[in-house]
């Protein structure tokens, strides 16, 4: 069956301020799923719509599929127990910086460790919306918002850190405004088994307006951005003339042609790499030093948790002599009274 | 002196040593083969939180209660005919548990200088300053003997030491007639494969001990318990806790989905996702969360696509669960929590047996959130009370809370095995296909449950969540909407009552006095009703099983009766809970909140003072 994005949209009303980064994430998921459908062969009534609490966690109710919008950090929790109560099922999380990294943060972090088969769309945008302006882990340290108003004085969580820390198999970032990027992520999400984190950086019109914008605005976004490709030389710049290279334990930017430097030297980029060392260097580069990094920055095959629970059911099932609950009843030590 | 055989009807032996000597393993050994044997057992473990407290402290000592009989046995007993005391702290914690015509064995290894003063003991002479010394005493040097028994054995000191539990057991074994072979059974069973050289080693241990015994004159009189007459059929030992998880399975069975538990570990609930994890075989999924949150969260989920869920835990973890418990009480998702009480609040003592979360149970959510509850009443009961359970969450479409405690689920009895057969049903109001949009709300007349409509099925498509919706799924905070909403779910709840059975009273219909009593204290509040009954005493016993709703005749029972006493082990949380729903009758009551069951005793007299 072919689907288009249309097939995906609710009859509900959007009810996301305008303007706000999510109504992009939106569209580009209902264009990825149709693509998702046509290379996975998936039907429309396998997804499931997983959230929390927070502007971003009201998405389920914008796809018409099936939905459950939860309470407040437990989404990956919800998430878990539909994947493995149904492993068919094909099961996307809308999260937040506050609903994944803060409240929900322990689900979040043995989701995958665990490598259950979901995918994780993190809208972060730095801020709590829905309660109107409170500083977030993933604020920037000084950030002045509500509860911040000298400003906040503590260090922000990097997400992808703690992807990579938790053993994560996947983790790409993007733009809200990179609907083509965000497709091509999603579609690779989907086909990734296991867990799938893409750390979303979208704008808060409202609390936080402008949070990413010395990266996201047009006029820089080249330069201050690079979009990474498995097997592709690490590349960025209006130009296209700027490139990252390996100097001692540190990444570097170079400018090709400079100083003998040309394409040949430079990192290419390996998805697939099962040691962190330089996804990590990559997911911490932070402007002005580095560009920024999006696309897929890890994708990696590991055993998911879901897969290994119904392999031990069935290999329990197969040695066992007990085979309903009559027989469990009448095992081990029993007496007769006549 | 000479030696009698007494033939007796009950007997009660508390086994109590240092937490690492191996007391629970020894009481569990006795009843299992008094169980085996076809008496009538109870049993109740009374250990401490510690897994290895401090070394011959009376706060590291560790006891286990077994009731052995040939009649009824309904109880684990209130004092013991046997006290076993390993260490002088044992003897000092647990002296005031034995009858004034009490066998005591003493290990005197361990009764030096030092070891009865770490007991707290003020002089040197325990028996004295217990006011005991007139019991029949049985000294016997049980850590020698056992190194005499093992020192060929090949094994070090200190695994020589470990095996007096088994000596210990011997001597019992011993003095009430106690077949070996049951026991022998059990350590082929344990040690064929790890270390097959511990087989012999035990029997040799247990068989000394045994001999011992029955050579010093010092056992004045041994005991038969004749098996009881009990009901033809397969009989088996079972405690709550396993009875708790095969209800659930049998549940699971009964209604053809798999089982999904989502659980974090929690004493003493943990014995419950530990017996579900062994049974994979039977369709079992069990989930063992990052935390309590996680594992009431993952149910939920498993829920909303098919599974039928269940999450185990103890008071804290009631605790944390309780928004998670709002969520699957709005949506309307199928979900059986149990709840095995503890003594608390907080973490309170964590080993102990309390009722103490009644109130947490009815009351303890945000918002309009009642929740079903039933409770269990004795260890195997607790099979139909989670079958029951998990039959009503599906079947009406809502979360429902099964009550155990502690002293439930550790404790076991003899069982008559059931079957599968005389089970009901249970079906759950699936739904596979809808004419026009599907809605999620939309509810069955009779039991004003909604259907359950699981993620990939086409043209179900919806969303649920814990916002306020309409019928058709749709997010509302309409006043009016919001106000039927909270009325049909509390309704839903209410009409349960027709579907359960009703209360049943022990002894006359009408009379003097109604007991009541809800939970693990039905073995206790029914030994002194019969007591009563035995000195034809007017007082009747109304048990409760079903606490939310109550079933539909407890009104009608109690207008019967001139006087209503309620005993609970808490504060008064059931009673406050009758006198909010039936609040036309005066209700007296009995409550104790000491970590411990009731003393048959303490029933009787409180109900004397008001006869």
């Amino acid at each position: 069956m072919t689907y288009t994005a249309q097939d995906f949209k609710s009859n509900q009303e959007v009810r996301w301020c305008p303007g706000c980064g999510d109504h992009a994430v939106l569209a580009s998921l209902q264009r990825a799923l149709p693509e998702v459908c046509e290379a996975l062969g998936y039907t429309k009534e396998r997804f499931v719509l997983v959230s929390g609490i927070g502007c971003s966690s009201r998405l389920p109710y914008y796809m018409n599929t099936f939905g459950f919008h939860s309470i407040h950090g437990r989404a990956t929790a919800i998430s878990t127990g539909i994947k493995v109560a149904n492993p068919t099922l094909t099961v996307w999380q809308a999260t937040g910086d506050g609903d994944a990294l803060a409240i929900g943060g322990n689900h979040f972090i043995h989701a995958i460790r665990r490598n259950i088969d979901i995918n994780i769309i993190l809208f972060n945008n730095q801020i709590y919306g829905l309660t109107k302006g409170q500083y977030s882990p993933t604020s920037k340290l000084g950030a002045i918002t509500k509860t911040s108003p000298y400003g906040t004085v503590e260090h922000p969580f990097t997400p992808g850190a703690l992807v990579l820390g938790s053993r994560g198999t996947f983790f790409a970032r993007s733009l809200d405004s990179e609907l083509k990027l965000n497709q091509e992520i999603f579609v690779a999400a989907a086909k990734h088994d296991g867990t799938a984190v893409t750390e979303m950086l979208v704008n808060c019109v409202i609390f936080n307006d402008g949070a990413h914008a010395t990266i996201s605005d047009r006029e820089y976004r080249a330069d201050r951005t690079i979009v990474l490709r498995h097997g592709e030389p690490m590349i960025f710049g209006k130009e296209r003339d700027k490139g990252l290279i390996l100097d001692g334990q540190k990444l570097k930017v170079v400018k090709i042609g400079e100083n003998g430097i040309t394409e040949k030297d430079l990192l290419v980029h390996d998805a697939r790499c099962q040691e962190t060392g330089i996804h990590s260097l990559l997911i911490e580069m932070k402007y002005p030093d580095y560009p920024v990094a999006l696309g897929i920055i890890r994708d990696v095959k590991d055993m998911t948790y879901d897969d290994n629970v119904r392999d031990q059911l069935l290999e329990v099932k197969a040695k066992s002599t007990i085979t309903c609950m009559d027989e469990l009843l009448h095992s081990g030590a029993t007496w007769e009274v006549k | 002196m000479q030696h009698k055989v007494i033939d007796t009807q009950d007997v009660v032996i508390r086994f109590a040593g240092d937490s690492g000597d191996g007391m629970q393993l020894t009481g569990t050994l006795f009843a299992d083969a008094s169980a085996l044997y076809g008496n009538e057992i109870s049993t109740f473990p009374d250990y401490p939180a510690e897994i290895r407290a401090p070394h011959g402290t009376v706060s590291g000592v560790s006891g286990f209660q077994v009731h052995v009989g040939s009649e009824e046995i309904n109880t684990p007993g209130d004092f013991c005919d046997v006290l076993v005391a390993m260490n002088p702290a044992a003897l000092r914690a647990n002296a005031k548990w034995a009858k004034a015509t009490a066998t005591i064995i003493v290990d005197t290894d361990t009764f030096d200088e030092a070891n009865i003063e770490r007991a707290g003991f003020k002089t040197q002479d325990p028996f004295a300053e217990l006011k005991i010394e007139d019991r029949n005493i049985i000294l016997s040097p049980i850590t020698t003997l056992t190194k005499e028994s093992l020192k060929d054995s090949g094994l070090d000191i200190k695994a020589i030491v470990r095996c007096k539990n088994m000596f210990t057991l011997g001597m019992c074994f011993f003095m009430f007639n106690r077949p070996l072979e049951y026991t022998h059974a059990y350590l082929e069973k344990k040690f064929r494969k790890k270390n097959p050289q511990m087989i012999e080693t035990n029997k040799k241990v247990l068989f000394d001990g045994y001999n011992y015994a029955s050579n010093i004159h010092a056992i004045a009189n041994t005991y038969t318990i004749q098996p009881a007459h009990q009901e033809k059929g397969t009989y088996r030992n079972i405690s709550g806790n396993q009875a708790t998880a095969w209800g659930l399975i049998a549940a699971s069975e009964k209604s053809g989905l798999p089982l999904f538990c989502g659980s974090y570990p929690i004493t003493p609930a943990t014995a419950i996702l530990e017996e579900l994890a062994i049974h994979k075989n039977l369709n079992v999924k069990t989930l063992q969360a990052e935390d309590e949150i996680a594992g009431i969260c993952t149910a939920i989920g498993a829920a909303y696509a098919g599974n039928f869920a269940v999450t185990t835990t103890s008071g804290p973890g009631l605790s944390l669960k309780s928004e998670a418990m709002g969520l699957a009480m709005i949506t309307e998702l199928p979900l059986v929590i149990v709840d095995v009480q503890r003594s608390g609040p907080s973490t309170g003592i964590p080993t102990k047996t309390e009722q103490t979360d009644l109130n947490q149970a009815l009351y303890g959510r945000n918002g309009e959130c009642p929740i079903a509850i039933i409770a269990a009443h004795s260890p195997s009961h607790c099979f139909d009370a989670a079958f029951y359970a998990g039959k009503y969450a599906m079947e009406h479409m809502m979360p429902v809370i099964l009550l155990s405690e502690g002293f439930l689920g550790n404790g076991s009895e003899p069982w008559k095995i059931p079957s599968m057969k005389d089970y009901p049903a249970i079906k759950p109001p699936v739904i596979d296909s809808c004419e026009g949009p599907y809605k999620p709300y939309q509810r069955d007349p009779e039991t004003l449950a909604r259907s359950w409509a699981w993620p990939g099925k086409a043209g179900l498509e919806h969303r649920i969540g814990g916002l306020e919706k309409n019928t058709e799924g749709v997010i509302s905070s309409d006043p009016l909407n919001h106000e039927k909403m909270c009325a049909e779910r509390a309704e839903k709840i209410a009409r349960l009552a027709n579907y359960i059975p009703e209360q049943e009273v022990i002894g006359a219909k009408e009379g003097e006095v109604l007991i009541v009593g809800w939970g693990g204290t039905f073995g206790h509040l029914y030994t002194a009703v019969k007591e009563f009954h035995a000195e034809g005493k007017s007082v009747s016993l109304a048990h409760f099983d079903y606490i939310n709703p109550l079933p539909k005749n407890t009104d009608e029972i109690f207008s019967h009766f001139k006087k209503i006493i309620v005993c609970e082990l808490n504060s008064g949380h059931f009673v406050n809970y009758l006198r909010a729903k039936l609040p036309q009758y005066d209700y007296l009551q009995y409550n104790k909140v000491q970590g411990q069951p009731f003393i048959v005793k303490e029933i009787v007299d409180a109900v004397n003072n008001i006869l």
